[in-house]
């Protein structure tokens, strides 16, 4: 006999929390480049090149820290490569990401079984090792959720907040906000706003970076072919959902981690099939969206900001 | 909808492609493959052999040519959804989820609907999935045109959401006995005939054919096709000659849906005459792909669809035969796509040689 | 006493119109200045000189005595000058203070915004020039009016001593525009200079000391307010001119082809951009609505051709009720328009000169089927149409982009009169044409008229409206507020009403 609390339990809100992790950073770095008015579809493409990257980077150096810096320099890199693409040469947004993301898929891939030979996978590496909280992981049910995970895990919500800070306490986060709502405005305040696009498109990428070396890392220590599985998509609807907030885009990011979770669960425990919970997050999104669950603004109409 | 969304609908003229067309287009194509034969060399592969292997493997013998369409068969129609709707100023990157909707319609409506002649089956599985992939473009343009909502997200949204839903039904009420994640076989009067043995080539490479003849048709001859452009050119001109902007984007989005789902109902019919749970590898998103480097034209497409096609085949004969990694085409693919994005800077590069 | 601005012989030339014709132009410090003239006076062009957003091709600049160099508004700002546009350039979702100090933000330890210092900064100078504005409200909750008084706060904040304020209670209520002229007097008291742009006369009489009036980029002349009334800024503004005379051919039967009653109608940023219009129009005879732009012009023609619903009233083609109809429907039924804005509305740059000349009737008479375009006719009726118009093209398969400005116009005129129309709408019909467009466009409408067509003839060039009309009236503020028989009537009267003087 099948009972809830088999299968909503604390095992399941930690898996959930694990799951969110990679997502609420890309998402946080969608969020930055949204802002400064990019679209950045490409998200799924930098968290997989990041995701490689640090793996290479653990694998000849032993030191999976070293990974992760290197993880997060390749997530500016290759955003730095669709600011360019994007601001100064005014290519279509769409255009761009998504050649990033069939690039970035074949080019890992490639490089994979170059490295590894024809597995789909690289081999183990060095990882971050999950870390025990001493006191809290005792406590009843919420030690089981929160006591025992990745450094990175933790880093969440300081990584959050600092978004937060960055973004409505400091005047570059001022500049940023202006930039993506109106260009022009800040341009005669004295705003440089293509640097501070370029800024923010590479700052996103940076974190979506974080968000990829966490998959290959943390939470396993290998890359595989294709191991992000449409997460930077993901986080673009978190960042949706949460409304291009640092604090909504984190909730919501736990959500989607959750549902991952859940329906991973019921998979082991064949009641509802996995996939039609899977779907609601997306369902969810688009309700967001047409308005149903609150108005979703977009920080920025993404049109492309010519100089005069 | 509101006056921002219509000042929104409708491409910047200097994105992508404008002006001598074809020539960037190829330029940009050659550029890709110097810098995928860069990596191949830096990664200790001789690119003259590789290229030379993928292109006789595409093209070298009859199995080669039929392969290569075979592959190439499902992106034209994906490709001429993406350019559809772009037409008319409209994202459509949801294809691959009208793809699949397409694909799981046909293959219920031909399981199901068993002891009709072929001549009537065939068609109405193809209709069966045009309506699904219709329908699945319908969602959007209706969002878009009572919500302000934008295509670029609800139609990504979807496509996950048809990639999961698909996958549900091929893992339960449709699936087959047995291990594997599939439906039951077509009947044989649903299925498209091989017309190449031993390939797989079927007839939906006739029925992508005449697509593509009929899209051309469709914008430049009619009435409708006049509209979309109008439309997608300049929304606000197009609103005051008495063109209903609503109705011409539903359209468009709902053709878009219909035609990868006319795809997707296709390649089941001919090539796997079942539908296997992950079968389409990202079908879709090559369309949108091959949609800019074909240069937005319908022509143009089919020639890029080919290209791709031959790079998926003609990879696979060469990963045998020289054992570089199959995803170089996929890396190719990117480069393409990458250099195709940004013809102003291809463009500067000439300029500074003058 | 060194004027705080002087501006010597300024000279500024677009393609095909002189701008400014070697303008002297003095403000003294501490006055409130008025800059009056119409549309195309040239007023914007100097004071962008003014503030660096266009350089003089010939004239120098003298800023508190000394000359001085303006290549953009930052140096226009760090010599006191400063600007308020007629569109703001305020960011919606930040607050007020965040928008005032926008690239001088202040911090404490060198990271973090210093709101507090922020706001006490602020609102000392709100204090000091009695604004009152909440600097914690965001912009998209604060009605016009107070975002104006935003604009004119940031403008001070960076340092400026002259301020020059472009046609600012063109988005103001006439409440909203009395605290407006009560900050104008605060500043005044503060020492502050004021340039006050202009073409409505209560304004600049009740609020300037003293007023220059340009008309055709020349100036005509400097007075004190105090000796000036509407009628002799009229005179300076409008002038006596050159009228072309067109023969006026006698219509035999008059009917009503027009009828608009008691439209009100909204902008698009929510303000009452038309207040009651009542209109109508007969059929061969020429209706010239005069105004200054930005007086519910845009949103009268809006409303006539059904792309903006109307708040209330009615409007009847012929005894019809069309209120409801849409575009589609009003082309059907026999209604023209020739749009203001030819690049945005009028034509599709990336269609050729075929395409564009079937668009609107393309439906109705290019198809035999209902589905394909039959492109041979639409070819031949191409070529006939730019025989007739005259249009300087290769042929009809050439992009339209590639014309000139007064071929794309013929285009467009011929496109619109060969639907055989009741009803013409013809808006700014030659803007930015050169002599022989203008004139051949003035031809063909009056042609139209003979025709037996109604032509509403909106204009901002009241050339245009006397050479044209049988008869013209004036919109202001959203209300048509004369009508007269052009006969009966005098440049100097309708000038008057354009400026809003002489209430009936």
């Amino acid at each position: 006999m099948v009972t809830v609390t088999d299968f909503i339990n604390a095992g399941l809100l930690a898996a959930g929390i694990r799951l969110a992790t990679p997502i609420v950073y890309a998402a946080l770095g969608g969020m930055f480049s949204e802002r400064v008015g990019i679209v950045h579809i490409g998200l799924e493409g930098v968290m997989l090149t990041s995701s490689f990257a640090g793996v290479v980077a653990s694998y000849y150096t032993g030191n999976p820290w070293i990974g992760i810096i290197v993880a997060v320099l390749t997530g500016g890199l290759i955003s730095f490569v669709h600011a360019v693409l994007t601001i100064k040469y005014v290519g279509d947004q769409i255009v761009s990401g998504t050649g990033l993301n069939i690039l970035a898929l074949g080019f890992t891939s490639y490089m994979t079984q170059i490295i590894w030979g024809n597995r789909g996978a690289s081999d183990s590496v060095q990882g971050i090792a999950d870390i025990a909280l001493p006191i809290i992981k005792d406590i009843p049910f919420i030690g089981k959720v929160i006591g025992t995970h990745s450094p990175l895990v933790y880093l969440m919500p300081f990584v959050t907040y600092a978004c937060y800070y960055v973004l409505f306490k400091t005047p570059f986060g001022l500049r940023v906000r202006a930039v993506g709502e109106h260009p022009t405005a800040a341009e005669t305040a004295g705003v440089d706003v293509i640097k501070t696009k370029y800024i923010g498109v590479i700052l996103g990428g940076m974190l979506a970076g974080l968000g990829g070396a966490f998959l290959s890392l943390s939470h396993l220590n290998l890359f595989t072919r294709g191991m992000t599985g449409g997460r930077g998509f993901i986080a673009m609807a978190a960042m949706i959902f949460g409304k291009w907030m640092p604090f909504g885009v984190f909730a919501s990011g736990l959500l989607f981690g959750l549902a991952d979770a859940l329906q991973i669960r019921l998979q082991s425990l064949g009641i509802l099939p996995p996939q039609i919970i899977l779907t609601i997050p997306y369902l969810l999104t688009i309700a967001i969206l047409a308005g149903f669950v609150g108005k979703a603004k977009a920080p920025s109409d993404y049109k492309p900001y010519k100089k005069e | 909808m509101s006056e921002e969304v219509k000042n929104n609908i409708g491409r910047e003229t200097d994105s992508v492609v404008t002006g001598d067309k074809v020539v960037f287009q190829v330029i940009a194509i050659v550029i890709a493959f110097v810098v995928g034969a860069l990596v191949l060399l830096v990664t200790g592969y001789s690119p003259i052999d590789a290229y030379v292997s993928m292109a006789l493997g595409a093209f070298g013998d009859i199995f080669g040519i039929g392969q290569t369409l075979t592959q190439a068969t499902p992106i034209i129609f994906t490709s001429l959804a993406f350019l559809v709707a772009y037409k008319a100023g409209l994202f459509n990157i949801g294809g691959e989820g009208q793809f699949l909707m397409g694909a799981i319609a046909a293959t219920v409506t031909g399981i199901y609907l068993e002891g009709l002649p072929g001549i009537i089956h065939i068609p109405l599985t193809m209709l069966a999935g045009m309506i699904m992939g219709g329908l699945w473009g319908l969602v959007p343009a209706l969002l878009k045109s009572r919500f302000d909502a934008h295509e670029v997200i609800t139609t990504m949204m979807l496509s996950y959401v048809a990639q999961y839903f698909t996958s549900y039904l091929v893992n339960y009420p449709f699936k087959a006995p047995g291990w594997v994640s599939q439906t039951e076989r077509l009947p044989v009067s649903a299925e498209l005939a091989r017309i190449l043995p031993p390939t797989q080539l079927s007839s939906g490479i006739i029925v992508a054919l005449a697509l593509v003849g009929l899209v051309w048709f469709l914008l430049n001859k009619t009435v409708l096709g006049f509209e979309l452009r109008a439309i997608g050119f300049n929304p606000t001109a197009a609103e005051n000659s008495g063109i209903k902007i609503d109705r011409g984007i539903i359209l468009s989005l709902v053709l878009s849906g219909a035609i990868a789902g006319l795809g997707g109902a296709v390649e089941i019919m001919g090539t796997h005459k079942r539908f296997i749970d992950g079968f389409s590898p990202g079908y879709g998103w090559d369309g949108l792909a091959v949609a800019l480097v074909g240069g937005l034209d319908p022509f143009g497409s089919l020639l890029a669809s080919i290209l791709f096609g031959a790079l998926r085949s003609g990879g696979m004969i060469m990963a045998r035969a020289t054992g570089v990694p199959l995803d170089i085409n996929i890396l190719l693919q990117g480069l393409v796509i990458l250099f195709v994005a940004a013809p102003a800077a291809i463009r500067g590069v000439f300029r500074r040689k003058d | 006493m060194i004027p705080a601005i002087n501006m010597k012989g300024i000279t500024k030339r677009f393609p095909g119109v002189l701008a400014n014709n070697e303008i002297n132009f003095t403000v003294e410090k501490g006055e409130i200045h008025g800059l009056l003239g119409e549309n195309g006076a040239g007023k914007s062009v100097l004071m962008s000189i003014l503030y660096g957003l266009y350089r003089q091709d010939e004239g120098v600049i003298e800023v508190d005595g000394e000359i001085r160099n303006i290549s953009g508004p930052s140096d226009a700002m760090s010599l006191g000058i400063g600007m308020v546009h007629q569109h703001f350039m305020l960011i919606p979702s930040l607050s007020v203070v965040e928008n005032i100090i926008l690239g001088n933000e202040l911090t404490k330890n060198g990271l973090e915004l210093d709101y507090e210092r922020m706001l006490k900064e602020v609102s000392e100078f709100c204090d000091r020039y009695r604004i009152e504005v909440n600097l914690e409200a965001k912009i998209f909750e604060l009605p016009v009016g107070v975002q104006q008084r935003v604009e004119i706060l940031k403008a001070l904040y960076r340092g400026a001593d002259v301020l020059i304020l472009d046609e600012p209670t063109a988005v103001l209520t006439p409440n909203e525009a009395e605290e407006l002229f009560m900050a104008v007097r605060t500043l005044k008291d503060e020492g502050k200079t004021v340039i006050f742009i202009s073409h409505k006369l209560k304004e600049v009489l009740n609020i300037c000391d003293r007023v220059t009036v340009l008309k055709n980029g020349n100036v005509v002349g400097t007075v004190e307010t105090v000796d000036s009334t509407e009628e002799s800024l009229t005179d300076m503004m409008v002038g006596r001119k050159i009228i072309y005379e067109f023969e006026r051919a006698e219509q035999p039967e008059q009917k009503k082809i027009l009828e608009v009653s008691d439209i009100e109608a909204l902008s698009d940023r929510g303000i009452q951009a038309l207040r009651g219009v009542n209109l109508s129009l007969m059929n061969g005879e020429i209706l010239g609505i005069a105004g200054i732009e930005g007086n519910g012009q845009t949103e009268l023609i809006e409303v006539l051709t059904g792309l903006r619903g109307p708040t209330k009233g009615h409007i009847s083609l012929d005894g019809e009720e069309i209120t409801e109809k849409n575009p589609y429907e009003r082309i059907r039924l026999g209604i023209s328009h020739i749009p203001e804005d030819r690049y945005k509305r009028g034509m599709i740059l990336e269609f050729t000169v075929q395409e564009n000349m079937i668009l609107g009737s393309h439906r109705d008479r290019f198809t035999s089927d209902g589905i394909t375009l039959d492109q041979e006719k639409a070819r031949q009726h191409t070529i006939g149409l730019i025989d007739d118009y005259q249009v300087q093209t290769p042929g009809p398969e050439i992009l339209i982009g590639t014309l000139s400005g007064g071929n794309q116009q013929r285009v467009v005129v011929a496109r619109e009169f060969s639907r055989e129309p009741r009803l013409i709408i013809a808006a700014q019909p030659t803007r930015g044409l050169d002599v022989g467009a203008t004139e051949y466009v003035r031809k063909k409408l009056v042609e139209m008229r003979d025709q037996g067509k109604a032509v509403l003839l909106i204009s901002a060039d009241l050339d245009e409206i006397w050479a044209l009309s049988d008869r013209v009236a004036v919109i202001y503020e959203g209300k048509i507020v004369a009508v007269r028989n052009i006969e009966d009537t005098s440049e100097q009267e309708i000038g008057l009403y354009m400026a809003g003087g002489n209430d009936e």
